[in-house]
Parts: C-alpha cells; sequence; structure tokens
C-alpha cells in the first residue's frame, strides 16, 4: 500500500500545496462563475412562470438556493462535492415522480392541457365578422419566410395590403390588378392558393384592433373582433356573434354553453381530486382490462423469474464441474444472448417467431399463434425472456455455487444422503438465502419490463369492447404507456398518471420486502 | 475421502462425488449427460445469434428464408448486399450514420458527465462526516427503487415544458434576445440533450453506491499524509485519489456506456424525429413497420451495433459477475 501511495503521489515541486481559499484571482472567478449561473437560472425560473408553470420554476428555486448555499458556505463543504448529483437527482428523480403524483389528480388530457387562463387567451383569439363590416375581394401573398398577406380590394375601390401579424397598409393610388410581388411578398398562382386554404382560413391578418380575414374562395371581411370575451362576474366566456354565454364548469375544466350541451374546445385544466382513482374502480370499461393486465404483469413476472432461475441454476450446476473441457469457453457462448442489446435480441425473435414467414412462427412451431392468439404471444414473451434471462441467472447461481462450503456436502455425503436430497435439502435453501433479494430485484425488474412488451408485439392481441387502448400481453407499465400517448383515442395523461401511482406502490411494497430480506437497510445504516 | 479434503473450499460437491462414489463407467455415462444438455443449451442460446449472421449475409434480405446458408450467391460481393442497401442505397430514407452517431454522442455525454458527478458525490461519502450523511445515503438508496421509466409521463411534459422556454424568454424578455435562446430546444422534447438529462438523472443514485464501494477500498493513510503535507481536499482528490480509481472508473464508465448505448424505452418515449434517432430506435424502426421487406437491413444494421458489445460483455464477463451481485443490473 506505501508502495502505491508514493508511487501515486507526485514529487513535491509540481504539487503547489498553496490553498487555493487565498488566491483572489481564483476566489473572484468562482464568484462571477457562480454569478453567471443564478443569473442564467433566474432567467429560466422567469420564464418558467411566464409560462404558468410553476412547477418546474419552483423546484429550479429550490435547486439554485441550494447550490449557492452548499458552495458558498465552507462549513458544507461536504456537501459542495455532491452539489451536481443532488441537483440531478432532484431536477431528474424527485420531481417527476411528485409531478407524476400531482399530474394524477387532475384531468389532464388530450383537450385538457392548458390552465384556465392560457385558455381564456386562446379563445380570445378567435375571430369572427361582425355586422357592418367591409367585404373584399382578396388575393393571396406569401413572403419568402412563409408569411402570408392578403391583397384587398374592396367594392367601393378601397384597396389595402393586409400581411399576417402586422398592420394593415391603405395602398393609395393602387394599380388595376394586383402587382406581382409587393413589399417583398409574391403573389401566388391559383393552385397554390387553393393549396394554402386550409392553412389560411382560420389566420388573422392585420394587428390589433384592425384586423382581417377570409369569409370563402373569394371573400374577405375587415374588421375582424373578437368572438369570445371573458365575463369575470359570471365566469363565463361569451360569444359575441351569438350572444350565447359558455359558463365555466370548473369540475370538468370546460366551457359549457349555457343552455344546451355545447362545450368549446379546448376545455382546460382542473383538480380532480381522486376522480381517477374513483374511474379505475368503478367504470367498467376501465376496470376490466386493469384487472386483466394486473393478473398478467403478475404472471409474467413471477414466471419470467422461476423459469429463467429454474433454467440458469440447471446450468451452473451442469457446468460446476472442473472436470468438464473448455468450461471458460462454453460459459462464454451461453452468456452472449446477455450481451446481446435487448431490442435487437427482440426483433430477432420477433422475426423468427412471425406467423405468415418466420422460420420457428410459419415452420416447426406454425399453429400456436405467435403473435396473435392470447396465449401464444404470452407463450412467445416467456420464450423470449428466459432467452434473455437466463444466463443473468446462471451467472449469479454459479457464484453462489462456489460460496457453499463443501464440508456441508461431506457431512451429507456420509450420512448418506442422495444426490437429489442434497439438492433439495442443502443447494437450494442455501442458495435462496444468497439469492433471494436479487430474485425479488429480478421480479421487480420484470414487473416494469416495457421493453419486452412492446418490442415483441405492443401488446397486442387487443382485448376487445374496452374503452382504453388494452391488449392480452399488456403489463401495468405498457398499459399506462398506450393511455399516455395512446394511439387514435387521445392522450390521457391523469389517468396514466393514477395508474403509476399503483405501479409506484406495489414497487415499493415488493422493495420493502427485499429490504427486510436482505437487511440492506441496516448494512447501510452500518456501514457508513 | 482424506484426498477431498486437501480440495479448496470452492470446488464442489459434484467433484467430491465423482472422485469418491462413482465408478468409471457412471463417470463417463455423467458426462455424456451433461455435454447432451450443454449442447441442447448451446444451440438454444446461438440459433438465434447464427439465424440472424446469416440474415445478415443474405442477398434476398426477406424473412422467408428458410436456408441458414445465405443463397443465390454468385459472386463474393454479393453477400453485403444488405450492408449496401442500409449503409448506401437507402440512407436517405435511413439514416443509419446519424443513428449510430447519435448514439455515440449520447452514450459518451451522460457517460463522462455521470461518472465524474457521481465520483465526487461518493468521494465525499467515502470521506468526510458529516450531519444528514446517513439520510442523504438512504435516501438516494429508496429514490433508486422507482427507475425513471416509471415517470415517463412527468418527463415527457417536462422536457416539452423546457422546449417550450426557447418562444416564451425571448417574448417576455426581449432585452435578453441578443442571446439565441433557440438552444433550449436541444434539451426539449424530442432532442438529444433532452435524453442525456434523462439518462444522468437515472444513472445517478447506482453509480454513486457503486463508487463510494470502490473508494471505500483506498486506504484513508493516503488522503491523510497529503493532508498533512498540507494538499487542500480538491488536490488530494484530483491528483491522488482520481489516478488510484481511474481503472475502476474505466469500467464503470464503459459498462455504463454499453448501456446507454444499448437503451431503448426512454430514447423511444423521447425521440420523434427520424434523424433525431438513437441507433437502437432506428433499428426497431424497421421491425415496427413492412418488417418482411426491412429484415435484410435490421439483420445487417444489428450485426453492426451488436458485434462491439458483446465483444465488451465477452472481455469484462468477470467484472460484469463482480457487479451484478452488487445489484448493477443490466438496464
Amino acid at each position: 500500500m506505501s508502495a502505491i501511495a508514493s508511487k501515486a503521489r507526485p514529487p513535491q515541486g509540481d504539487l503547489a500545496f498553496s490553498k487555493d481559499q487565498g488566491n483572489i484571482v481564483v476566489i473572484a472567478l468562482r464568484y462571477l462563475a457562480l454569478m453567471i449561473v443564478d443569473a442564467f437560472a433566474l432567467i429560466l425560473i422567469y420564464g418558467f412562470l411566464e409560462d404558468q408553470n410553476l412547477g418546474l420554476a419552483l423546484i429550479l428555486g429550490v435547486i439554485t438556493v441550494g447550490a449557492n448555499i452548499f458552495v458558498l458556505v465552507p462549513s458544507l463543504f461536504p456537501i459542495k462535492w455532491m452539489t451536481p448529483g443532488l441537483m440531478l437527482i432532484t431536477l431528474l428523480v424527485i420531481y417527476p415522480v411528485f409531478y407524476t403524483v400531482l399530474t394524477a389528480f387532475t384531468n389532464r388530457a388530450d383537450g385538457h392541457i392548458l390552465n384556465k387562463s392560457q385558455v381564456v387567451d386562446l379563445l380570445g383569439q378567435q375571430r369572427y365578422v361582425p355586422e357592418g363590416a367591409q367585404l373584399y375581394e382578396w388575393t393571396l401573398y406569401r413572403s419568402e419566410d412563409g408569411t402570408y398577406a392578403l391583397w384587398l380590394t374592396g367594392d367601393d375601390g378601397n384597396v389595402a395590403f393586409a400581411p399576417a401579424g402586422a398592420p394593415i397598409i391603405e395602398v393609395e393610388s393602387p394599380p388595376e390588378e394586383a402587382p406581382p410581388t409587393y413589399e417583398g411578398y409574391t403573389q401566388l398562382t391559383r393552385a397554390e392558393r387553393t393549396q394554402a386554404l386550409t392553412e389560411i382560413q382560420n389566420l388573422v391578418f392585420g394587428e390589433g384592433e384592425d384586423t382581417a380575414g377570409i369569409q370563402g374562395r373569394s371573400q374577405a371581411a375587415r374588421p375582424l373582433e373578437s368572438r369570445y370575451v371573458y365575463d369575470e362576474e359570471r365566469d363565463a366566456l361569451i360569444d359575441q356573434s351569438t350572444g350565447t354565454a359558455y359558463i365555466a364548469d370548473n369540475q370538468e375544466g370546460l366551457f359549457r354553453a349555457e343552455r344546451g350541451s355545447e362545450v368549446l374546445q379546448p376545455g382546460y385544466q382542473v383538480n380532480v381530486g381522486f376522480r381517477n382513482f374513483e374511474r379505475l374502480v368503478n367504470d367498467p370499461g376501465l376496470r376490466g382490462p386493469l384487472l386483466q393486465v394486473f393478473v398478467w404483469t403478475v404472471t409474467f413476472a413471477l414466471l419470467s423469474v422461476l423459469t429463467t432461475f429454474a433454467v440458469g441454476l440447471f446450468m451452473a450446476l451442469i457446468l460446476n464441474d472442473n472436470a468438464i473441457p473448455g468450461r471458460k469457453i462454453i460459459r462464454s457462448l451461453l452468456i452472449i444472448p446477455y450481451a446481446i442489446p435487448g431490442v435487437i435480441a427482440i426483433g430477432v425473435w420477433r422475426g423468427m417467431l412471425n406467423e405468415n414467414l418466420g422460420i420457428i412462427g410459419a415452420g416447426l412451431g406454425s399453429g400456436i399463434g405467435w403473435q396473435t392468439d392470447p396465449w401464444g404471444v404470452k407463450f412467445g414473451i416467456l420464450l423470449i425472456n428466459l432467452w434473455l434471462g437466463y444466463p443473468y441467472m446462471m451467472l449469479i447461481s454459479s457464484g453462489a455455487l462456489q460460496a457453499i462450503p463443501s464440508e456441508v456436502y461431506e457431512a451429507a455425503a456420509v450420512d448418506g444422503a442422495t444426490p437429489v436430497q442434497r439438492f433439495w435439502r442443502i443447494t437450494l435453501p442455501l442458495l435462496l438465502i444468497t439469492m433471494g433479494p436479487l430474485l425479488i430485484a429480478s421480479f421487480t425488474y420484470n414487473f416494469n419490463n416495457f421493453l419486452i412488451i412492446e418490442a415483441y408485439n405492443a401488446g397486442n392481441p387487443p382485448i376487445p369492447g374496452t374503452n382504453t387502448p388494452a391488449g392480452y400481453s399488456d403489463i401495468l407499465i405498457s398499459y399506462t404507456y398506450r393511455l399516455a400517448f395512446g394511439a387514435g383515442r387521445g392522450a390521457d395523461y391523469g389517468y396514466a398518471a393514477a395508474i403509476t401511482i399503483i405501479i409506484f406502490a406495489i414497487v415499493a411494497i415488493i422493495t420493502l420486502m427485499q429490504f427486510r430480506l436482505t437487511r440492506r437497510w441496516e448494512e447501510a445504516g452500518a456501514n457508513v | 475421502m482424506s484426498s477431498t479434503a486437501k480440495q479448496p473450499a470452492s470446488s464442489s460437491y459434484q467433484h467430491v462425488e465423482s472422485r469418491s462414489v462413482m465408478s468409471q463407467r457412471e463417470r463417463i455415462f455423467t458426462l455424456t449427460f451433461r455435454f447432451t444438455i450443454i449442447g441442447i443449451a448451446i444451440f438454444f442460446a446461438l440459433y438465434p445469434v447464427i439465424y440472424v449472421i446469416s440474415a445478415a449475409f443474405n442477398p434476398l434480405g426477406t424473412l422467408s428464408t428458410r436456408s441458414l446458408i445465405p443463397q443465390g450467391i454468385d459472386e463474393f460481393s454479393d453477400l453485403f448486399t444488405n450492408f449496401r442497401t442500409l449503409l448506401v442505397d437507402e440512407i436517405e430514407i435511413f439514416p443509419f450514420w446519424n443513428w449510430l452517431f447519435n448514439s455515440i454522442l449520447v452514450a459518451t455525454i451522460s457517460t463522462t458527465l455521470s461518472v465524474l458527478v457521481c465520483a465526487l458525490a461518493a468521494y465525499s461519502f467515502s470521506r468526510f462526516r458529516f450531519n444528514g450523511r446517513r439520510s442523504l445515503l438512504l435516501g438516494i438508496l429508496l429514490i433508486q427503487v422507482f427507475p425513471n421509466l416509471l415517470s415517463f409521463v412527468a418527463l415527457f411534459l417536462m422536457l416539452q415544458q423546457i422546449g417550450r422556454l426557447a418562444d416564451v424568454i425571448p417574448q417576455a424578455l426581449p432585452f435578453l434576445s441578443f442571446i439565441d435562446w433557440g438552444f433550449l430546444r436541444l434539451f426539449g422534447l424530442d432532442s438529444l440533450g433532452g435524453l442525456i438529462l434523462v439518462y444522468l438523472g437515472g444513472a445517478m443514485g447506482i453509480n454513486t453506491w457503486l463508487m463510494k464501494g470502490f473508494f471505500d477500498t483506498i486506504p484513508r493513510d493516503i488522503d491523510e499524509s497529503a493532508m498533512v503535507d498540507g494538499a487542500t481536499h480538491d488536490q488530494t482528490f484530483w491528483m491522488l485519489i482520481f489516478p488510484l480509481v481511474r481503472p475502476i472508473l474505466a469500467v464503470v464508465g464503459v459498462l455504463s456506456f454499453v448501456g446507454t448505448f444499448n437503451e431503448f424505452v426512454l430514447a423511444r418515449f423521447l425521440l420523434r424525429d427520424n434523424d433525431n434517432f438513437t441507433l437502437m430506435v432506428g433499428l426497431f424502426s424497421f421491425v415496427s413497420a413492412e418488417f418482411s421487406q426491412n429484415w435484410g437491413k435490421f439483420a445487417a444494421g444489428s450485426l453492426i451495433a451488436a458485434t462491439p458489445i458483446v465483444i465488451v460483455y465477452l472481455l469484462l464477463q468477470d467484472q460484469i459477475v463482480g457487479g451484478l451481485t452488487q445489484g448493477a443490473v443490466k438496464g
């Protein structure tokens, strides 16, 4: 050890052991760097506040203040060393968990993304043509950066040029025809104009009070007025064109017509308390697939652990003999499945098990329904997971086998125990003590093994008759994913977050058992 | 039995019985039995591997091929038809080099940063005694229970919000528009920067714990003697301790690089644009659409991607076995 120390220590002369605390330049630079970081953080926080994002603003504030304290207070120097790590963990691990919990109590979903004042602003931007507005013929122009503009010719001979998002220009002494270019804008051909029609039909041309918009294929109107005006007293949006009041429903996060059932799109985000959780229990369309998915999740995780452990242990026992030639090479060959990136491995299996063309799926193993039959798919997933997972179990069980003292077996042999008895009475119980925690960890890992489900068959085949996108091979986490980013049905983040919380709880309980079993908790406390 | 008693404690019980109890015939029988099992296991383990290698070199490039030996080879270059399709002919549609570059970039940056940041934290946990140290350590262990995959909804929304700042800040603070705030989009949704952030956060806990273990094995006398000579903590760490743990950090780095390189799920959540894909997300895009036609390209790309990784795993298998029992489960 002393040899290491003397080797590692550079010559005294090179190591200028001057305390850098004393160096004014270093201190100045340090404070300057901190000031720049703080200024930057402040700008970001302001930005988040401006975007009505209280959560990220708050957490960034906490992180910045914390970092400053740790760096500036000399007595906290041990924590100074972990400041970057703590910042990352707080922002990217703790806050997301916290944010998931918050989201679970909202109705956040497609159509309920913005908060109320943002929705009021957004709807406030919609325009309508009031009575008495002037009508124009329009010709479409576009600038190089893609901004559109209208050349407006009025019935009374008035001509104006209205770019989107900029003031309308009155054209004095206009030419007979609309010119090919004007103020950097180029006139579009009839075909281009037809193409652009969907893009411009809701566009507001002009700025502020004086705006124009197109009414049809050839007609435009000016000025436009705000269609929805927010009435604070009634907490409602009043449609200026019809006079209908849309009252805010702060339970559902919607503006609903005073009479009738019409609602304005989009809705806004509100707190819904435990409603997402109540839906899980009460809504039969949700409860049915959720229960089914849950049962398969547990079965899948349990069977995965059992099969990989059984095969892995069996192979470890087979190889656990010095008399076998080439043991090292055999072991290397057997762990290759573990070394191959998971997506690639699953992709290859997916090809081999393809029901129409695959070498197994359409050959020897045809008729199992590897990708279409609920049971066939589950069987396929377990088979692939066995292939992926047994090397891990083999590696750790051979390690654990080595640790069992040979005296135990000698004693058993003297007592006349058969090999089978020795396995069940000695090897397995002793192995389970050391491997128990790892088996539980493997269970937790598979419980959330999104990769294999998604990459093999994306949860298919779908369960019929549900109002959520659930599949027979979906596990909780992949089902949650489909709810959150559901194809075609619209994302429901609030409900997805509620299920995530259930997963959190299950994982926490399993891990608690694991800690109990390993006493890792106490160990961790003891060896620190 | 006296001869077996001299065997080292690690020798197994099968060994014991093969020497003492079994006859020659029984031993041959057991070995045959074992080798039959080993043969079946190797077949099971390697069949998909051989299958994908053969598919990569098969010029037909379709899933329906039944033969493991590539068919229709007229000249040597026919073997590389799939590679040519993937890397030359269709590079405009499937930007393979982009994907590879993205993967290497993301894995390099997140591994380097995470090893550095975790080494600093681990050094502090290993060397300093301070109030709240125990709770912090246990807290980090607890947090690790919830992999950040579980909070993907929140991470998705957060990155979206960060990316939005690129538009919000210049509007809210126009006097700051001399800075191009568009760079914030590099950390938003569908960006490699955002993905790196997420990976960094996820790797913190486990790496800190692992490295704390390594630092604990280095005798404290080394630090103390340096301190006596008047070195600061920073100097002790960078000039003495860091060089000593560098080999271990390198192994952790390589494994974490491979883990990040292989990561698929989070990358799939957060990346949307074809050009931004990492290699695994890109390869998966072959699998998810028109699989039969893309099979050859998928096989060729997989071979390129997986070969270096398999080699690394086989070279480092002893370290991996060591890391496995410490809880560093493959991601």
